[in-house]
């Protein structure tokens, strides 16, 4: 199957790929881009260890084909801290040990990135149903929601 | 770093630094089994059974092969032949040979240059099948006309007139069963059911593999134990263990499911046969759930008699598990070994038989087969306390096995720390929180063996002072942490100055899998003494620049001293000193341990759950959860509660929700994520744990492992919390809305 030329914007930086039509955006991340943090977990928008922004949406980059990246801004967990300074969350996930094999951790990180970026100070019930679409098989997610919810306050705090 | 309060007299053990694989991890650098690719490397694709039994026919890989792009084809006819025992299995379950035995079942495997190619030449491989008659649950593969899986596969234990599908039968036990019936004021007997799961790990397996026709390759996995890969590996294929180089990747998760081979040695054969050039393999979730090493599936007879005051008289478990079609897979032995080793009991007698199926060769799953034995021996102990009126925490400390008891399954215990567990729980806030409506309390208490096993590690000083660990168990649950403490406190020197590395087979001498709970208990200790080496080493030579004897020095706070005012006055020499000058002192200074090792502590718990059961829908909600387990000693607290916590929730999930589900033509109905349900961030509540630590005597630091027993009691104590709220009890897993429900209003015991 002859392949589309993407261009677009991944965390920053001007990108263009070859993308087999048939291609999900996290193989292009992966395989063309070079960019192995996105995991894949399920394939099937499961498990959320694929997901990334893409125009400032969450979204499970196993369920996006790679040339709807046209155009589009895509950010991705290589693109979340800033030089050497990390985001707060990536800060607070290793403080609070919220993560084990860290499989799941790329894809905790960006959606909880992206729910802080809508709501700075949420409640523990809404962190929890907020990333329900994120597995973790390790930690039994505890660490994970107190990580978050510091990396919260922090975050307002500063502001 | 803050040092915890329960622990004194130790500069490291007992806090919580960052973990050395933290930063990699948080910024996706960190590299897993699908994150490494090679030049001119090719990508395979399975071909998988649909069937659940079925004999092949023929397999015509011809149009694949016509597949521009398509550059290998294996089936079985290209592995070696003459295997035999486990060797067979492992080979079998590679790829079928005449039968395909399972649905998911791999029969081909095909390399191209690209995932699609590959995808599309798999599905071109004609395999034409003859289907025979299967049989997925344990007790209908027992009856007489069922199905057989493969006739002459039992062993000589099993009685005559079984059916040929049941291939082990294990008896023990000890004391006056009679008797102990007897002396019992209530005797109750039950039968209990659990489905296989899934560990779940949210990797999937996935390698890169080399093999040229010299017979020398290389390999990069994600797993528990790459020594295991390659022993398995070689004998599949029949390569030299040494001709074959496999290095771990980090690894997503393994939870026992990691510990052997699926597909990694169809990427040797495809490389071998592709020219030698590298083959990437992946595994779709799917391929998971059908393919890979669930848990077995129990079904399993207690019965126990308890005096008024909750004395425990007699104790008789029957157990049948079912680990797919091979023998040895099911955990049944360990069941029943665990099924009554929390308790002092005088007189028990354990049966089982092992029974094959139409279902995945199952693999470990933490503390395996520990669970199953639980839910079915503590939710008859709890009904038993509800009808005799005893608090249940109160019944498991009377009968709760100490130092000195003879376990159930043997030994005699030395230092344990179950009572110090129950007492724990007892005294926690949660268990004294006033319930509401539609609310119930469970309780349970679990074990582990725990395991020590062959392990090497070698430490290096560097030039500057600072220690190079390496170990051969891969790091799941922050082991580098744990090890890294355990050696600067020994070396006396900063949890900075040492870094941990798994390294590859070629490094060191062969070491078990990270499994039994053994990595910062084996490695840990392992590498204690490899520091204790190198601190020979370093204060010989000290001594020498002295001009004293070397049993003249001792080693303090990171440096050599002289042992008293007799020795002489030096100024201590500090380990940097003597990495500096050790090229000129007597070369390169290292320690190098390696052991089976011994002097393992067995592993207690005591969980506390609280849940709401919905009236209307059958639905259960975890309102508030306790673990309490024994550590021996935390090395790094904060990973400890990690395995606490991590346990506790994937017990939860096969208490309620987990469940392999086969349709009427033996096909797994729910492999993917969506419909096979693992606990979200949402249904869990935050997990309470408490820490107790009763060392163990046969580590340098005291350390129990902490992997496995924390998912033992979630399944009755999540039963045993709906049975109180509800009234009804269940006794089979899980306890989704729909039989929750029935449960409740056919109001009776279901």
């Amino acid at each position: 199957m002859s392949k589309i030329h993407v261009t677009s914007t991944v965390n920053g930086d001007p990108v263009e790929f070859l993308a087999d039509p048939r291609e999900s955006l996290l193989d292009c991340l992966r395989d063309h881009l070079e960019l192995t943090g996105s995991k894949e977990g399920c394939g099937t928008g499961d498990c959320g260890a694929c997901s990334v922004q893409m125009d400032g949406v969450l979204v499970c980059s196993c369920l996006v084909l790679g040339v709807e990246a046209q155009g589009k801004k895509i950010d991705t967990i290589e693109g979340m801290a800033v030089g050497t300074d990390l985001h707060p969350l990536q800060r607070k996930f290793i403080e609070h040990a919220a993560l084990q094999c860290g499989f799941c951790t790329p894809g905790i990180l960006v959606a909880a990135k992206a729910l802080l970026d809508e709501q700075p100070d949420p409640t523990e019930e809404q962190v929890r149903y907020w990333l329900a679409g994120n597995l973790c098989r390790c930690t039994g997610y505890d660490k994970i929601i107190r990580a978050v919810m510091d990396a919260a306050a922090e975050m307002r705090g500063a502001n | 770093m803050a040092k915890d309060e329960l622990k004194t007299g130790y500069r490291l053990i007992g806090t919580r630094p960052d973990r050395p694989d933290g930063l990699d991890k948080v910024t996706g650098r960190a590299r897993y089994g699908a994150d490494l690719s090679a030049p001119g490397m090719l990508h395979a694709a399975v071909v998988r059974s649909p069937h659940a039994h079925a004999r092949i026919v023929k397999i015509d890989a011809t149009k694949a092969l016509a597949l521009p792009g398509v550059k290998a084809v294996v089936t079985r006819a290209d592995l070696p032949t003459g295997l035999t025992g486990e060797d067979w299995n492992l080979q079998e379950n590679t790829l079928a040979g005449e039968v395909v035995l399972y649905d998911g079942h791999a029969v081909a495997a095909v390399a191209a240059t690209t995932k699609f190619i590959a995808q599309e030449a798999a599905a071109l491989v004609e395999v034409e099948y003859e289907i025979l008659p299967h049989v997925t649950d344990v007790d209908l593969a027992m009856k007489l006309d069922a199905p057989v899986i493969r006739a002459g596969t039992a062993d000589h234990s099993v009685p005559e007139g079984m059916s040929p599908n049941v291939v082990k039968y294990i008896e023990f036990g000890h004391g006056d069963m009679d008797a102990g019936f007897a002396a019992a004021d209530l005797v109750r007997e039950h039968t209990y059911k659990t489905e296989a799961t899934h560990q779940g790990y949210i990797e999937p397996h996935a390698c890169l593999g080399q093999l040229g026709g010299d017979g020398k390759g290389e390999m990069w996995v994600c797993t528990q134990g790459h020594w295991y890969i390659r022993k398995m590996c070689s004998a599949v294929l029949g390569l030299e263990a040494a001709q074959l180089r496999v290095t771990p990747s980090e690894i997503g998760g393994g939870f026992g499911g990691k510990t052997t081979i699926f597909m990694e040695p169809l990427a040797l054969a495809l490389s071998r046969k592709a020219g030698g050039k590298p083959v990437k393999l992946v595994m779709s979730r799917s391929e998971v759930l059908r393919a890979t090493g669930p848990t077995a599936s129990a079904s399993m007879d207690v019965k126990l008699g308890l005096k008024k005051d909750g004395t425990m008289t007699a104790a008789k478990v029957m157990f049948r598990m079912q680990g797919g079609p091979y023998i040895g897979s099911s955990p049944v032995g360990e069941a029943l070994s665990c099924a009554l080793a929390c308790y002092d009991v005088a007189a028990v007698q354990h049966e089982g038989y092992e029974v094959l199926a139409n279902r995945p060769k199952a693999a470990a799953y933490r503390a395996p087969g520990s669970p199953m034995a639980a839910f079915a021996v503590e939710s008859l102990l709890d009904e038993m306390c509800r009808e005799l009126g005893l608090d249940p925490l109160d019944v498991r400390l009377k009968n709760a096995a100490r130092e000195g008891t003879k376990a159930s399954y043997g030994p005699t215990y030395n230092q344990i720390g179950l009572v110090e567990s129950l007492e724990a729980a007892k005294a926690h806030p949660n268990y004294a929180v006033k319930l509401g409506p539609n609310q119930g309390r469970g309780v349970a208490a679990g074990f582990w063996f725990n395991h020590g096993g062959e392990t090497s590690v070698s430490l290096a000083i560097g030039e500057d002072g600072t220690a190079t660990v390496s170990v051969g168990t891969p790091d799941i649950g922050g082991s580098r942490a744990s090890i890294a403490l355990m050696t600067a406190e020994t070396l006396g020197v900063g949890y900075d100055d040492v870094r941990v590395n798994v390294v590859e087979t070629g490094a060191l001498g062969v070491n078990e899998p990270t499994h039994g709970s053994r990595a910062t208990f084996a490695s840990g200790m392992a590498a204690v003494e490899a520091a204790r080496q190198a601190i020979k080493t370093m204060c010989a030579r000290a001594a020498a620049e002295w001009g004293i004897e070397p049993e003249a020095v001792e080693w303090r706070d990171g440096a050599a001293m002289p042992a008293g005012p007799n020795a002489g006055k030096f100024p201590p020499m500090t380990i940097a000193e003597i990495g500096a000058t050790m090229g000129a002192t007597g070369g390169p200074i290292s320690g190098h341990h390696e052991v089976t090792a011994g002097g393992v502590g067995a592993s207690f718990g005591a969980h506390v759950v609280d849940v709401e059961v919905d009236p209307e829908t059958g639905r259960t909600t975890i309102l508030r959860y306790l673990v309490v387990q024994d550590a021996g000693r935390a090395i790094h607290p904060a990973y400890v509660e990690g395995q606490y916590q991590g346990g506790a929730a994937q017990g939860i999930g096969w208490a309620l929700n987990e469940e392999y589900v086969y349709g009427e033509d033996g096909r797994l109905q729910n492999p993917i994520f969506l419909d096979y349900r693992v606990p979200v961030a949402s249904d869990l509540p935050m997990i309470d744990t408490v820490i107790v630590e009763v060392p163990n005597p046969g580590h340098p630091y005291g350390v129990r492992g902490v992997g496995e027993t924390g998912i033992t009691p979630p399944l009755p104590a999540v039963a045993n919390a709906v049975a109180a709220a509800t009234g009804a009890r269940l006794r089979s897993l899980p306890l989704s809305p729909p039989k929750v429900l029935a449960a409740i209003k056919a109001g009776r015991h279901g």
